[in-house]
């Protein structure tokens, strides 16, 4: 057991180092830095940056394109792009469908679509959701009709992160209204210009726009898009769910975190003193530290077994969870420190990127709708209950 | 960077693993804390022979050059089988100052007995008054000749009645809970002037209060360097609190699998209790937690030697601060779900309840070691 | 709205305190505030004490041998009697049976075992739960078969109850029994009230994590039970048993308990030195007594609500279910608090201290031997009476509609 890396481990690190702080536009480092919102172009500059190292796809076999990193070096890449402020990959293309296509395509689909999520020239987006099926995704009831080599789509997705800047979107589709509900679902790519398609913002609790109905009015859809047999989509879903948990947990993102925490307890004042000399406030960060470093230590646990062949354990599982809760934590802490002046509602300056002059200190007004916002994270991919649900079953065999 | 046991950390922990099931079933466990000391000296030379209470010693001082993964895996195990033989007071705090601090001729004298299980220790720190700080000390040594001459104090000191050694943390200067002035003895467990008042504690241990009456020892007594012992304390103190962390998974790992599997047995409604999701979310959050803590443990089982003292304490209070919440969550779930049984004397659970209840009081609970993990992590 | 206290209620609560302070044993009052375990002899006295009053069934109306109280004086009763340290009054006769006698019993039945309860002469003891009928009550199979010799009409009851409270003192123990096996679970069940003493009543002890003996095993075999002690009519003894549950609602709450508990938390936080100081000196520690206190504020001003809508003659609402739920998570945070208290003096077990009238001295402060051994046996406030889960059950459907 040792927890210091290897010569070549650390050489890795250093490579990672330097080239992120080479490469990142320092315009978009800074954004990060003061936890402003991005915009699509901040997104896909860092990306295709990265994609032209090879990076983009850090969790892809070499097989299809990816650099094949060892697991400590997967933690190694996290934890430096989160420590030198880069913007955090945007995982619909990278992370969800390109395993799917080089696991259930066929060579042409593999062809056609992997290289542009390899170079972050396309934006994908997910369409899972549907107004009547959330937690419950099996029950979705978007149609689709095959009509020669095209599938004709009607219905309504609805949640769908980023639709408003995506390229093309994968979609869950009903394909056998008469099967179960799991066997009549298909996996469908489609271009988001195809006619038929309309897409609505929804408006968050933060007044932000991150999320959007997209709605499906006779879209026409080749045969050619159809990943894996038709109704067999459920296998893709269910396999996407497996890959996705592993980084679900964002614990580089969540010390990043911590630390802006405490520079932010640091600014702030109390009494004549730093907050962070709050006796009380202070421990209230050091429990979030030490919640944030067992995470860290039961992801690096699995990377160890995945490292020496073996599959990762039932302690996976509890890892989106607790990742999801120590994230609204952090941001909760954060909207406290700033006491009242997180009161004042600026969506100038969170969304517009205008110059006015924040009231109170620089941080003060992306604390409230960080926080409000945040409370999606125990939401989506599977809410928390749900994962409860799924461990209860899968792993303690409930 | 790997996380994983080399081939003979692995032997060793199937070697504990196998040394708890059949030593410890829980009706063996019960006689064994029913008698007079509360541990079988058979068990103790079984450790011996296995090589455990030299395993964290270097060859030097007679031991076998392992470290405190190894204490953690039988510490682990221990924890599963609610372990009574007093590992923690001789091996891990008296073995470990003993080795840190001692003379040339104290190590020959007191470290191969032990690690060959023909001596205890105990370590006598706590007074009425110390609660969880390790410089509130007010048990006085004075000069005496060559020699000293102790007088005061000392409470809830772990495995007294059976120690051949106790190591006693004495002031020699310095005012109420100074760090400087503290000076370490090593004294005969039978010397003239000590009186004992012995007593079992909620967890079926053995302590003691004691009375130090003009105690005399020689000058060889001497643990370290007069004056300066709060630095050894307080390492010492350090490595038994990952040690005792490691216990507290192992015991965490055992009541969530009786939990387990009482809630799939137990049926009422018609069906087994384990169907009704409340529960199933609580024992979820049950193996998150002990997920947690093991991740806790291990990291400071890994740091604790670091060459960092910053890093060495946060590591210790880090994993102090988990144990404590996550045994707590545990520990008060699994009573919970087995609903009156649960808080009767006829199951496990309420036995490893108990122990981890004072797992988290001891050395301090989880509110002190937030305090202090934090002291030092707003400092850096 | 008002919160103060009316003249004539002023001088009602100090006719308690003055009678507490004259009838209550100076020894259990030391019980109560070092946190020892009374013995049957505490109680007893105490609860006779109170029966001569005539204030023991403080809850019944007058009609039936009560004082006849308004919800206000029943408040201050209990309040009083806590602050002065008088033990709990053991329910199962006065709160629970009494009513249910009073209310479903016949003439003879009323005139029979109320005056006994009232005088606290006669120990009651409650036979619900069994082996395998605990949370799910309605499930009991503790049979009783109707029969009729020459020596009468009678029952024989054969069957088991557990985690009775108290048995080994009881004189009499009310039951739920089956009556006819093959009706729906709750229809087939009745109320029979069993003397102890009968030929084939075994009590066997169950002993508790902190080495308390407060339940039992009660087994029941080819018990005779004259049809006389059944109360209401046979296979409507889940009515009784649904009537004594919101019964039970007002006053489980402990509230009264949980402010003195807070108070001498706050003693004890003052005694344990700290640092030079006192444990009440540091912050972090009297954060948590004070969001304690809180709580318990909150609770007793739900049931403040409850008291006021009652007294107007209206249906307590929904803020009454919750209380036992509240409640129970009090006392326990309250002794879990205690025990941190105490720090490493929690440590030693010392059932001498706990349960005999030993004069050995303490290992550590007065306050230390029960710190632990009351957290640990405190869990089952959450269990019993109906455990938590199923309390949120409750409230989830008759409150909530879900
Ligand atoms: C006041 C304040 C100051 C800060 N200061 C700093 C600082 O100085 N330095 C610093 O490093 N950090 C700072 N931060 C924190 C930092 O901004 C955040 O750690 C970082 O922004 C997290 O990345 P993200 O919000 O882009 O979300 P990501 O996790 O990168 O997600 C990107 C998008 O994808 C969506 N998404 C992700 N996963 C899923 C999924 N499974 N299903 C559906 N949608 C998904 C998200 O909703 C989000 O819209 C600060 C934060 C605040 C509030
Ligand atoms: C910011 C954001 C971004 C998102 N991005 C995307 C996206 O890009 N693409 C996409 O397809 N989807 C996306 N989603 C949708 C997300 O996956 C769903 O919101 C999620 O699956 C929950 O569904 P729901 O909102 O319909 O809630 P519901 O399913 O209606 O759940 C409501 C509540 O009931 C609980 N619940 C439901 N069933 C159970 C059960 N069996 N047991 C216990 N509790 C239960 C839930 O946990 C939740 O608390 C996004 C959601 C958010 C908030
Ligand atoms: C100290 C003590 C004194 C007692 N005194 C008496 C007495 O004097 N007389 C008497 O008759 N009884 C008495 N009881 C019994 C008490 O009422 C039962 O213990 C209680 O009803 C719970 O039943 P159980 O112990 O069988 O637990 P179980 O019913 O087996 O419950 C085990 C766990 O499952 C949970 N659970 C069960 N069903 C559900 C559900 N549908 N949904 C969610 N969770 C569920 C419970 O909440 C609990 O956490 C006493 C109990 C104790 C601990």
């Amino acid at each position: 057991m040792d927890l210091a890396f290897t010569p070549e481990e650390q050489k890795f690190a250093d490579e990672v180092r330097a080239f992120v702080r080479s490469h990142l536009p320092a315009d978009i480092r800074d954004k990060v830095k003061n936890g402003k919102h991005l915009i699509r172009d901040d997104y896909m500059r860092w990306q295709q940056a990265l994609g032209k190292q090879g990076w983009l796809v850090y969790t892809w076999p070499k097989k299809h394109g990816g650099p094949g990193f060892t697991p400590a070096e997967r933690y190694i890449f996290e934890n430096i792009c989160a420590e030198e402020h880069a913007p955090g990959i945007i995982p619909f293309g990278t992370k969800m469908v390109g395993p799917v296509i080089y696991t259930f395509g066929n060579d042409e689909q593999k062809a056609k679509f992997l290289e542009p999520i390899r170079k972050s020239t396309v934006w994908w987006c997910q369409g899972y959701s549907e107004p009547g099926s959330g937690s419950d995704l099996a029950s979705l009831r978007t149609k689709a009709e095959k009509q020669g080599d095209h599938y004709i789509v009607n219905g309504s997705k609805t949640w769908n992160t980023m639709g408003h800047w995506a390229d093309w979107i994968f979609c869950l589709v009903r394909t056998d209204p008469k099967a179960k509900p799991q066997e009549g679902i298909s996996f469908l790519l489609i271009g988001m210009k195809t006619p038929g398609i309309t897409v609505k913002p929804i408006i968050m609790a933060d007044g932000g726009h991150e999320v959007n109905e997209v709605f499906f009015d006779n879209v026409k859809v080749p045969v050619a898009n159809l990943v894996g047999k038709e109704n067999e989509g459920w296998t893709c879903a269910k396999f996407l769910l497996a890959n996705e948990r592993l980084g679900i947990a964002a614990v580089p993102q969540s010390k990043r975190g911590v630390a802006a925490l405490k520079a932010i307890a640091r600014a702030e004042q109390e009494n004549g003193k730093p907050l962070i000399e709050n006796q009380s406030f202070a421990e209230k960060i050091a429990d979030l530290e030490i919640q944030v470093t067992a995470l860290e230590y039961t992801e690096l646990r699995v990377l160890s077994t995945m490292a020496h062949g073996g599959q990762p354990g039932p302690e996976v599982s509890g890892l989106k969870v607790r990742g999801s809760e120590i994230q609204q934590r952090i941001t909760e802490l954060t909207m406290e420190a700033v006491g009242e002046y997180a009161a004042p509602y600026l969506p100038g300056l969170l969304w517009q990127g205008s110059n006015e002059e924040p009231v109170g200190p620089a941080h003060a007004h992306l604390a409230a709708p960080r926080y409000f916002n945040t409370r999606k994270t125990t939401i989506y991919g599977g809410s928390n209950e749900i994962q409860k649900g799924i461990i209860s079953k899968m792993v303690l065999g409930l | 960077m790997d996380l994983s046991l080399s081939d003979e950390q692995k032997q060793l922990q199937d070697a504990a693993e196998r040394f708890v099931r059949d030593k410890y079933t829980f009706e063996n466990r019960r006689k064994i804390a029913a008698t007079e000391k509360g541990w079988l000296a058979e068990n103790w030379t079984q450790m011996a022979e296995l090589g455990w209470l030299g395993m964290a010693f270097s060859e030097e001082d007679g031991g076998y050059g392992g470290g405190p993964i190894e204490t953690m895996i039988v510490m682990e195990q221990f924890g599963k089988g609610l372990v009574l033989e007093p590992f923690l007071p001789t091996v891990v705090l008296g073995g470990g100052m003993i080795a840190k601090a001692g003379s040339k001729a104290q190590k020959e004298a007191l470290l191969p007995p032990m690690i060959e299980g023909k001596k205890q220790f105990a370590f006598a720190w706590l007074e009425r008054q110390s609660r969880y700080n390790l410089a509130d000390v007010s048990l006085k040594a004075t000069k005496e000749g060559s020699g000293w001459s102790l007088a005061g104090h000392k409470g809830v000191v772990y495995n007294a009645v059976s120690a051949d050694n106790i190591i006693v943390l004495a002031r020699t200067s310095g005012g109420a809970r100074e760090e400087k002035g503290l000076t370490l003895f090593v004294v005969d467990g039978k010397a003239k002037g000590i009186t004992r008042r012995d007593y079992p504690t909620q967890d079926a241990l053995r302590a003691s209060e004691l009375t130090f009456d003009k105690v005399s020892v020689g000058a060889d007594a001497v643990l370290g360097k007069v004056d300066d012992a709060f630095g050894v304390v307080e390492d010492a103190v350090d490595h038994a609190i990952v040690a005792l962390c490691a216990e507290a998974t192992g015991c965490m790992d055992a009541i969530n699998a009786a939990t387990l599997e009482y809630i799939k047995t137990r049926k009422q409604f018609g069906v087994p209790i384990g169907k009704f999701q409340v529960l199933q979310h609580r024992m979820v959050d049950c193996f998150t937690n002990a997920q947690e803590a093991r991740s806790m443990t291990l990291m400071a089982s890994l740091k604790i030697d670091d060459k960092d003292p910053v890093v060495r304490r946060k590591a210790a209070s880090g994993a102090k601060v988990q144990i404590g919440k996550s045994g707590k969550f545990c520990g008060q779930s699994a009573v919970q779900m087995h609903g009156g049984m649960g808080v009767t004397d006829e199951l496990s659970v309420s036995h490893y309840f108990k122990r981890l209840t004072m797992i988290d009081l001891m050395f301090g609970n989880q509110q002190h070691h937030l305090t202090r993990y934090s002291n030092l992590a707003m400092a850096a | 709205m008002d919160l103060a206290l009316k003249p004539e209620h002023k001088a009602f609560a100090d006719e308690v305190r003055a009678f507490a302070r004259a009838n209550l044993s100076p020894a259990t009052k030391a019980k109560t505030f070092s946190g020892k375990h009374y013995d049957k002899d505490d109680h007893i006295q105490w609860q006779k004490a109170l029966g001569q009053q005539g204030w023991l069934a403080y809850t019944w109306p007058k009609k039936y041998g009560g004082p006849g109280w308004d919800v206000t004086q029943r408040f201050l009763f209990e309040n009083v009697l806590a602050e002065e340290g008088a033990p709990r009054i053991i329910p199962f006769g006065p709160k629970m049976v009494g009513p249910v006698i009073y209310t479903f019993g016949t003439d003879e039945q009323k005139e029979r075992f109320l005056p006994g309860i009232r005088s606290s002469e006669v120990s009651w003891c409650q036979g619900y739960s069994e082996p395998g009928a605990g949370s799910d009550l309605a499930s009991l199979r503790t049979r009783a078969v109707r029969v009729e010799d020459a020596l009468g009409d009678h029952y024989i009851v054969n069957g088991q109850k557990t985690w009775t409270s108290f048995a080994h003192w009881g004189d009499w123990i009310f039951c739920l029994v089956r009556t006819n096996p093959d009706a729906k679970a709750q229809e087939g069940i009745s109320f029979l009230l069993i003397d102890m003493r009968t030929p084939g009543v075994t009590v066997r002890p169950i002993i508790m994590l902190d080495g308390a003996h407060h339940v039992n095993d009660v087994f029941l075999d080819n018990v005779k039970v004259p049809v006389a002690n059944r109360i209401g009519k046979e296979g409507e003894g889940w009515t009784c048993a649904k009537f004594l549950l919101a019964n039970e609602r007002l006053g489980i709450a402990e509230v009264p308990a949980s402010k003195r508990g807070v108070r001498s938390l706050r003693d004890i936080a003052r005694a344990e030195p700290q640092g030079g100081a006192t444990l009440a000196d540091d912050p972090a520690f009297t954060a948590q007594i004070a969001d304690l206190d809180l709580q318990v504020q909150a609770l007793e001003m739900s049931e403040l609500r409850a008291l006021s809508t009652m007294a107007l003659g209206g249906a307590p609402g929904p803020e009454v279910s919750t209380l036992k739920i509240r409640g129970s998570e009090i006392q326990q945070r309250i002794a879990e608090l205690t025990m941190e208290a105490v720090g490493e003096y929690a440590a030693p077990y010392q059932p001498g201290m706990l349960f005999q009238d030993t004069n050995e001295t303490p290992v550590g402060p007065d306050h230390a031997p029960p710190a632990a051994p009351r957290y640990f046996n405190f869990r089952k406030t959450s269990i019993y009476g109906g455990s938590n889960e199923i309390q949120k059950n409750i409230v989830s459907k008759m409150v909530l509609g879900l």
